[in-house]
C-alpha cells in the first residue's frame, strides 16, 4: 500500500514540481546572496565610522595610543595568534579577537591598516573633538587640530580652530575647481590647438606644400596660443600660492605635531561628534563623490567616473556597430542566402563563434585591429603624426569593434529567430499588393523583427558590458588622463584608451599596493558594474517591450 | 420527391438566385489558360489544365484537398514564384499578354492581379496605413488622394461605417470578418482588374462569412473575381461560373447554376453529392 501511494505520487509528477521549484530558489536565493554580500561590503564603506581612541598594551612592550576607525572584528584561535608569534598568555580562552583598525597617517606609520588584538586595548573611548581629514595626499589623517595659520601666522587656536578651518577647507575647494578647470580644460584646450598646429605643419611637409606663407600664418596661431597660455600660467601660479596660504597644526595618537597644508585637505570631519542625520547626509555625499569624481592615490581613493563612463561610452558604440552589422548578417542569412548545405556550415560557425573564450578576441583585435588596421589607418590619414600612433595603438574605437565582434553572433541568432517567426502570410500579403522583396522586408519584416533584434541587443550588450579580459589588450588601462568625449573637435576621441568598471576591480583589487583600502572599493565598484549593466539592459528591455506592443505577432 | 435533383441539399431555388442564362462562350475573356503544366519539383501538380476566365464576372475553382485549386490561383498573380522548386510550363494570358514571358514585371502584375487570403493577414499597422499600403508602394503620397482611396476602398469592402472614427488605430484590434474585408478593401485600394479569393472565409464565422459573400457579389460590377473554396454552397452562392478540379486536372467547368444541377461528369456528380471529397 505504501509502495503504492509512493508509486503514485512520483507519478503525479509532484516530484518534478519540487525539483523545479527547488531549482528555481537555489537560483534566486544565490543571486540576492551575490548582491547583497556586494551591496553590503561595498556600501558600508561610504559611512563615517566612528574614531576610537585606545591604548593598546602589547605584554611585554612599551605600550602607546591608537586613534581609528574599526573596520573588521574576528574570532581567532589562540593558537592561531601564538604561532604568528605574539606573545599570547599561555593559558586562557580558545578564541581571542582580532581587529582591523584604519589608523591613517600613512606619512607618519607607512601604513594605513594595523592589526590588533582586541583583548589588549584598553581606555577605548570617542571623544568628540577627534578628527578625520581626507587628503589629497598620503590617505587620511586621524587625531586632533590644534590650530589653523595663514601665512605662518596662528589665526585660531582651540575651540575655535575648527569652523575656521571649515571655512578655509571650502576656500581650498573652490580653489581646486578652478584649478582643474585651468588645467584641464584651458590648458588642455591649448595643447590640443599647439598639436594640431604642429601636425598640420608636418602634413604640409610631407605634402611638399610648407610655403612661407602658411609657416608664417601658422606662427602667428601658434603666438596666439602661447600668449594665451602665458596669461593662464599667470592665474595659475597666483591660483598655487593662494592654495598654500593657510596651513593647519594637528597632534597623531601619540602627541606628535604635524603641519598640513590646507592645499592638501579634501575634507575635515568629526565623526563622533556628528549625529545620525548628519552621518546619512555625509554618508550619500560620499557616495556621489565616488560616483562623479577622478580616481586618486592608484585607483585607491577619490571616485571611479571616468571608469563608468568608459564603460557606457564603450558599450553604446559596441550597440551601435553590432546591432546594425548582425541584422544584415542575419537578414541575408535568413532572407536572401539559399538554404543549402553552405549556410547551415555558416549558420553552425557562428554558434560557435558565440562561444570562443572572450581573451582569444583580445588576442585577434590586437592583432588585426589594433596593429593591421590601425597601422594603414596611421599610415594613410595620419602620417604626420607618425612615428607616435593615433589608431596603430590600443583605444577606444578597437575596444568597441572587439566586443562587436564578440557579440555579433549573439545578435544574428537572435534576429534570424525573429525573422523565421513573421507569418508566411504576412510578407505574401505585402508580395500580393505588388511590393518587390525588398520592399516588403523593409516595410513589412523589419519593423515586426525589431523585437527581436532588441533581444539581440540585449543580450549582446549583456555579454559585451561585462567582459575584461579582451579589453586588457586592445585598450583599456588603468589610469585615462582624459575622457574620451570633450568639448575639442571632434568632440568624441575614438583613439584615446579609457578606463572600465570591470578592468578598475581587476586592477584595485589585484594591483593595488594598499589593498586593506581598496577592498571595499573593490565590492562597491563591483555592485556599480552591476548596476550599470542593468541599467543599460533595463532600458534596452524597455524600449523592446515598446516595440512588441506595437507589433503585437498575429497568432490569433 | 418529385424530381431527382443532383445537388442533395444544394437547392439553387433555395440559395435565392434566379436563374440566369450564361454561357461561356459570350463572355469576355480576362485571363486565357491555354493547356497549363505546373510541376513542384518532379511532381506534376497541374496536368494540361486549359480555361478561361470570364471578365467581371465570378468565376469559382471547387474540388477536394490537394486538387490543385489554390494553385492554380497562384499561378495567375505568380505567388507560386516564392515556392521553391515551382515550375511552370505553358502561358496564362491576362487580357492577351502572356504572364509568363520573359521580362514580365511581377510586381506590376500583382498591382493589376489583387489577392484575398485564407486567413485574414492585415499588417501590424493602423487600419488606414494597411489600406494605403500598397498605394505607397506605388509611391502615391499626396494625403488627399490617400484620404480619398481609403473612404472608397472601405466603403467598396463594405467597412467604412465600422471603422471611419478609428482609422488610425491598429488593425491588430479588428475582429476576424473585418479583417478579412479590411483586406480586401487593401487590396481594392489599388484598383486592380482581376482579383483572386483563396478561401477566403473558411477562418469566419458565418454572420462575417454571409458579409463577405454579399461583398463577392457587389465588387463583381468593377472587377474580374476567382474564388476558390472548399464550401460548394459558397460557391453555388457567390458564382457564375464554376470550374471542378480533381487530381491536378480539370474535369469540368461552366455555368455554375448548370454544373451543380445537371453536372455532365460522372466524377462532378459524384463529389457533389458528396460522395468523395
Amino acid at each position: 500500500m505504501k509502495q503504492n501511494s509512493l508509486k503514485g505520487w512520483f507519478k503525479s509528477g509532484a516530484p518534478g514540481v519540487w525539483i523545479s521549484g527547488g531549482a528555481v530558489s537555489i537560483a534566486v536565493i544565490m543571486t540576492i546572496g551575490l548582491l547583497s554580500v556586494i551591496a553590503v561590503r561595498g556600501l558600508g564603506h561610504f559611512w563615517p565610522a566612528d574614531l576610537v581612541h585606545a591604548q593598546y598594551d602589547v605584554p611585554g612592550n612599551a605600550n602607546h595610543v591608537l586613534i581609528g576607525e574599526v573596520v573588521q572584528k574576528e574570532e581567532v584561535p589562540r593558537e592561531r595568534l601564538k604561532s604568528a608569534g605574539l606573545p599570547v598568555p599561555d593559558q586562557g580562552p580558545e578564541f581571542m579577537t582580532r581587529e582591523l583598525i584604519k589608523v591613517g597617517n600613512r606619512d607618519l606609520n607607512g601604513n594605513d591598516f594595523t592589526w590588533v588584538v582586541g583583548e589588549w586595548l584598553t581606555n577605548q573611548s570617542t571623544p568628540p573633538e577627534l578628527m578625520a581629514i581626507e587628503r589629497r595626499e598620503w590617505g587620511n589623517f586621524y587625531g586632533y587640530l590644534v590650530n589653523v595659520k595663514e601665512n605662518g601666522k596662528v589665526i585660531a587656536e582651540g575651540a575655535a580652530a575648527w569652523p575656521e578651518l571649515q571655512a578655509r577647507v571650502k576656500r581650498i575647494n573652490e580653489l581646486a575647481a578652478q584649478l582643474s578647470q585651468l588645467e584641464k580644460k584651458d590648458i588642455g584646450a591649448i595643447n590640443y590647438g599647439l598639436e594640431r598646429i604642429r601636425l598640420h605643419g608636418r602634413k604640409l611637409e610631407l605634402d611638399g606644400k610648407l610655403t612661407p606663407q602658411a609657416q608664417a600664418d601658422m606662427e602667428s596661431e601658434r603666438a596666439e596660443l602661447n600668449a594665451r597660455y602665458k596669461a593662464i600660467e599667470e592665474r595659475l601660479g597666483d591660483l598655487h600660492a593662494q592654495f598654500n596660504r593657510d596651513s593647519l597644526t594637528a597632534r597623531d595618537a601619540n602627541g606628535k605635531e604635524l603641519e598640513i597644508s590646507i592645499g592638501k585637505v579634501v575634507k575635515a570631519y568629526q565623526p563622533n561628534a556628528m549625529n545620525s542625520w548628519q552621518k546619512l547626509g555625509m554618508y550619500f555625499s560620499n557616495i556621489w563623490e565616488f560616483l562623479t569624481q577622478d580616481p586618486r592615490e592608484a585607483n585607491t581613493e577619490g571616485g571611479i567616473f571616468p571608469a563608468i563612463f568608459g564603460t557606457v561610452m564603450m558599450t553604446l558604440i559596441m550597440a551601435v556597430i553590432v546591432t546594425p552589422f548582425g541584422v544584415l548578417a542575419a537578414v541575408y542569412l535568413r532572407e536572401y542566402a539559399k538554404q543549402n548545405t553552405l549556410t547551415r556550415v555558416i549558420r553552425i560557425a557562428v554558434n560557435n563563434l558565440a562561444g570562443v573564450p572572450a581573451i582569444v578576441y583580445g588576442v585577434f583585435g590586437l592583432g588585426f585591429f589594433v596593429y593591421v588596421l590601425g597601422g594603414s589607418v596611421d599610415r594613410l590619414f595620419f602620417a604626420e603624426a607618425l612615428p607616435a600612433p593615433t589608431f596603430g595603438t590600443p583605444g577606444l574605437m578597437w575596444a568597441s569593434l572587439t566586443l562587436a565582434l564578440l557579440a555579433v553572433p549573439v545578435v544574428i541568432v537572435a534576429t534570424e529567430e525573429g525573422l523565421a517567426r513573421i507569418p508566411r502570410t504576412v510578407r505574401e500579403g505585402s508580395l500580393a499588393l505588388g511590393a518587390t522583396k525588398s520592399e516588403t522586408l523593409w516595410k513589412i519584416v523589419l519593423p515586426m523583427a525589431s523585437p527581436a533584434m532588441m533581444t539581440g541587443m540585449i543580450l549582446a550588450v549583456a555579454r559585451a558590458a561585462g567582459e575584461v579580459a579582451p579589453l586588457m589588450l586592445v585598450g583599456v588601462v588603468k589610469l585615462a588622463p582624459s575622457l574620451p568625449l570633450d568639448g575639442n573637435y571632434p568632440y568624441l576621441h575614438l583613439d584615446q584608451k579609457i578606463m572600465h568598471l570591470g578592468f578598475h576591480i581587476y586592477d584595485v583589487g589585484f594591483q593595488s599596493p594598499n589593498v586593506e583600502a581598496a577592498r571595499p572599493l573593490v565590492y562597491a565598484t563591483a555592485l556599480l558594474l552591476v548596476l550599470v549593466i542593468a541599467t543599460l539592459n533595463l532600458s534596452a528591455v524597455w524600449i523592446r517591450n515598446h516595440l512588441r506592443e506595437k507589433y503585437k505577432a498575429l497568432e490569433s | 420527391m418529385q424530381h431527382e435533383s443532383p445537388t442533395h441539399g444544394i437547392n439553387m431555388s433555395a440559395l435565392g438566385r434566379s436563374k440566369q442564362s450564361l454561357s461561356l462562350a459570350d463572355e469576355a475573356v480576362a485571363i486565357e489558360v491555354p493547356g497549363l503544366n505546373l510541376y513542384y519539383g518532379e511532381k506534376q501538380a497541374l496536368f494540361d489544365v486549359s480555361l478561361n476566365i470570364p471578365k467581371q464576372r465570378v468565376t469559382a475553382f471547387i474540388g477536394p484537398s490537394g486538387c490543385g485549386k489554390s494553385t492554380l490561383l497562384r499561378t495567375f498573380n505568380r505567388m507560386n514564384d516564392l515556392v521553391d522548386g515551382c515550375r511552370v510550363e505553358g502561358e496564362i494570358n491576362l487580357y492577351g499578354n502572356n504572364i509568363y514571358r520573359k521580362g514580365e514585371d511581377v510586381a506590376e502584375l500583382r498591382r493589376r492581379v489583387g489577392m484575398v487570403f485564407q486567413k485574414p493577414n492585415p499588417f501590424p499597422k493602423t487600419i488606414y496605413e494597411n489600406v494605403v499600403y500598397g498605394l505607397r508602394i506605388q509611391g502615391i503620397n499626396k494625403k488627399r488622394v490617400l484620404d480619398e482611396a481609403v473612404e472608397w476602398a472601405l466603403k467598396g469592402a463594405a467597412l467604412w461605417d465600422e471603422v471611419k472614427d478609428r482609422l488610425h488605430e491598429s488593425a491588430l484590434g479588428l475582429s476576424g470578418g473585418q479583417q478579412q474585408r479590411l483586406v480586401i478593401a487593401r487590396t481594392i485600394a489599388v484598383e486592380p482588374e482581376v482579383l483572386l479569393l483563396d478561401e477566403p472565409c473558411s477562418a469566419l464565422d458565418p454572420i462575417s462569412t454571409l458579409k463577405v459573400e454579399e461583398l463577392i457579389y457587389e465588387l463583381k460590377s468593377k472587377f474580374t473575381i476567382v474564388i476558390v473554396t472548399h464550401n460548394m454552397q459558397q460557391a453555388a452562392r457567390v458564382s457564375d461560373y464554376t470550374a471542378f478540379m480533381y487530381m491536378g486536372k480539370m474535369v469540368e467547368y461552366g455555368d455554375t447554376d448548370t454544373l451543380f444541377t445537371n453536372p455532365a461528369k460522372k466524377q462532378t456528380e459524384d463529389y457533389i453529392t458528396g460522395r468523395y471529397g
